[in-house]
């Protein structure tokens, strides 16, 4: 279980991030907390606009240069606070100890150089290796995430490689430093699900080959339970379920999780029915609902119970929840759940 | 850009490691034949201003008061003027002010607006306001008045006129660098610089520049060809270069008086000066067409 783990490698405690608006400064990530093995796989699941993108980067503090500020909450990578350390020090951390994919492969290189000039630049600075050392190392990592004729590739510019390919070029600039957790923020999204599904095993391969953790960000429940060993799962800027994939997949503790999941076709294909879609769409950041965040979409929602007090989140054995009606819905819940795993991926 | 792909695989796959290639740039650049001509007519137009005094057929500033407007002739190749001094070598030797008064122009224009374009757009905040508030004055100002307002503070001085027109032409690389580094900064490329460790410094350098060279590029060639034309009026006002040296634009100044009774003057040194703007104009789109981001719809 994550949350128990006391040698965490990453712990995220009751974060807080705003952003500015018209309205003030709006709540997007509100007190978030969960926390990453060793040689783990965590994935953070949530719609958009769930606050699970912006979570990831306040930890390693990119929402500040967006206007964005961290009020409250404590990160803490190897024992060592990030919040409130200094861009010198964290530009130490960030692309060495810590490895960021990101969504847009096709924006996230530089035009303006080469991949190999890329990946190198990463290298040199902060192994301080020399160019000669660092352009090998570039070619070499190339060539691990399968980039074929990686020698000659490295003098490409990015225009020149396809979306799937760009996004192999990114792990590879992630990884270049063996950094001991990979942030991978939506890799897959914008792919074909057959490059998708490439690179989900490129990741799972070169997390078992070197042992370094993995936080994995999506919406896709598919990719879930094809990747993760833990599942944090976020609605309306809140952790509301947490647990390992088995417990998740087999026993959805929210109704939300719930809702996921019968909304994912494969699982509705095994049970011979249509996807079944949560009603209405996520509440914007200045209009949360009273009470439970998810209320005015749950199918469960008692007036009273759900919409009054805010609902906090609780632990049970098998994880933590944020849910008024956990208990009484225990036995509905778990009849959303998947048996087999397999058939979920 | 297929082009470049066939060009660069022999060489590369001859090696298993190669280091990048020295400049795939030049590569380009040299395949744009219009960019290449204008390159080799400005290097000649240097080259003239270098060994001015060998290809000069007469002494610039030696007047004749007897071979004053004459027609282009075997003596005068493109007539004499006024004073009757030759035209031509004193084109030729004006060659090297005019050249080196528009890249001292430019240079101040890109050494005050490029920085200062680079932070305002990249800091933001009040910091922007300033810079920019600040560039919205000078700019509301008509650009001759105020080189004229300049150089009347420092002295008539080729050097001054051109530091005055520098000035002037700052904020206009200013707010291009600015604009073209507001949308960079947005990139994801830029997040991602950061998120493997990058310093604002380096992001400003390493990141954001070589994305603004484009834009920038063109802004300066075509100030290049303005400061040029601006080094012309001022010079034609006595507020640039001083006689008996003379620039393009001082003989075009002092030739249009004439051009009734001796048009040849006139034409030759409007000549030069549009070639050369040209020329500047042209080298511009070439190497915006020939740097490194490629990310022009179709590549």
């Amino acid at each position: 279980m994550a949350f128990t783990n006391d040698a965490a490698l990453l712990e995220v405690n009751d974060l807080v991030v705003q952003f500015p608006s018209p309205n003030g400064w709006l709540t997007v990530v509100d007190k978030v907390s969960f926390s990453v093995g060793r040689n783990d796989i965590v994935c953070v699941v949530g719609e958009s606009g769930s606050g699970k993108s912006v979570t990831m980067q306040a930890a390693v503090g990119l929402v500040q240069p967006k206007g964005g500020r961290v009020t409250s909450g404590s990160v803490h990578f190897e024992g060592q606070e990030l919040i409130g350390m200094g861009n010198r020090q964290l530009n130490r951390i960030r692309g060495n100890a810590i490895g960021f994919i990101f969504q847009e492969p096709m924006s996230s290189l530089n035009p303006a150089y080469t991949v190999g000039e890329q990946i190198a630049e990463v290298v040199r600075r902060h192994r301080g290796a020399s160019r000669r050392d660092a352009w090998k190392r570039a070619v070499e990592m190339l060539d691990r995430v399968n980039i074929a004729s990686a020698a000659s590739r490295a003098h490409d510019y990015p225009h020149q490689f396809s979306g799937g390919m760009r996004q192999r070029v990114m792990i590879a600039m992630a990884i270049a430093c063996d950094p001991k957790l990979l942030i991978a923020d939506e890799p897959t999204t914008s792919l074909d699900v057959t490059i998708q599904s490439l690179i989900l095993e490129l990741i799972r391969e070169l997390q078992r080959e070197s042992g370094m953790s993995v936080l994995f960000i999506t919406h896709d429940l598919g990719v879930v339970a094809d990747i993760a060993r833990s599942v944090v799962v976020m609605y309306g800027a809140q952790v509301v379920e947490s647990a390992s994939v088995e417990d998740l997949f087999r026993a959805p503790k929210h109704p939300y999780t719930g809702g996921l999941l019968e909304a994912m076709p494969q699982v509705a294909l095994e049970r011979g029915h249509d996807p079944v879609a949560i009603p209405g769409t996520v509440a914007q950041a200045h209009a949360w609902p009273s009470g439970c965040r998810f209320n005015p979409r749950c199918v469960f929602r008692q007036d009273g119970v759900c919409t009054t007090a805010p609902i906090v989140l609780s632990r049970d054995d098998h994880g933590l929840v944020r849910c008024a009606r956990s208990s009484e819905l225990r036995g509905v819940l778990a009849g959303m759940g998947i048996r087999q795993l397999g058939s979920a991926a | 850009m297929s082009a470049t792909t066939a060009a660069s695989a022999p060489v590369l796959t001859s090696t298993p490691i190669a280091l990048p290639p020295p400049s795939s740039f030049a590569r380009r650049f040299a395949h744009n034949p219009t960019a290449m001509v204008s390159l080799i007519l400005l290097t000649l137009i240097v080259l003239v201003a270098v060994f001015a005094p060998y290809l000069a057929p007469h002494d610039p500033a030696r007047s004749s008061l007897r071979n004053i407007l004459k027609p282009p002739s075997a003596m005068y190749l493109l007539g004499s003027d006024d004073l009757g001094r030759d035209v031509l070598s004193r084109l030729i030797f004006a060659s090297r002010l005019s050249l080196v008064a528009s890249v001292q122009a430019v240079a101040i224009a890109l050494g005050i607006g490029l920085p200062l374009g680079l932070i305002s757009g990249y800091v933001g905040g009040w910091v922007d306001t300033i810079i920019m508030r600040f560039n919205d004055a000078l700019m509301s100002f008509p650009a001759l008045i105020l080189a004229v307002v300049i150089v009347g503070l420092l002295g008539p001085s080729l050097t001054n006129a051109m530091t005055a027109i520098g000035l002037v032409y700052a904020p206009r690389i200013m707010r291009v660098v600015r604009a073209s580094t507001l949308s960079v900064r947005q990139e994801v490329y830029i997040t991602a610089a950061r998120a493997t460790g990058c310093g604002d410094a380096r992001i400003i350098m390493r990141h954001v520049l070589p994305n603004v060279t484009g834009p920038l590029v063109v802004q300066a060639t075509v100030l290049m060809g303005q400061a040029l034309l601006a080094e012309a009026g001022l010079s034609f006002l006595g507020l640039g270069v001083q006689p008996p040296e003379a620039s393009w634009g001082a003989i075009l100044g002092t030739a249009f008086p004439y051009m009734a009774q001796s048009p040849v003057p006139t034409i030759a040194a409007g000549l030069v000066i549009s070639v050369t703007v040209l020329c500047f104009n042209l080298i511009g789109d070439g190497i915006r067409d020939s740097v490194g981001r490629m990310r022009r719809a179709g590549d």
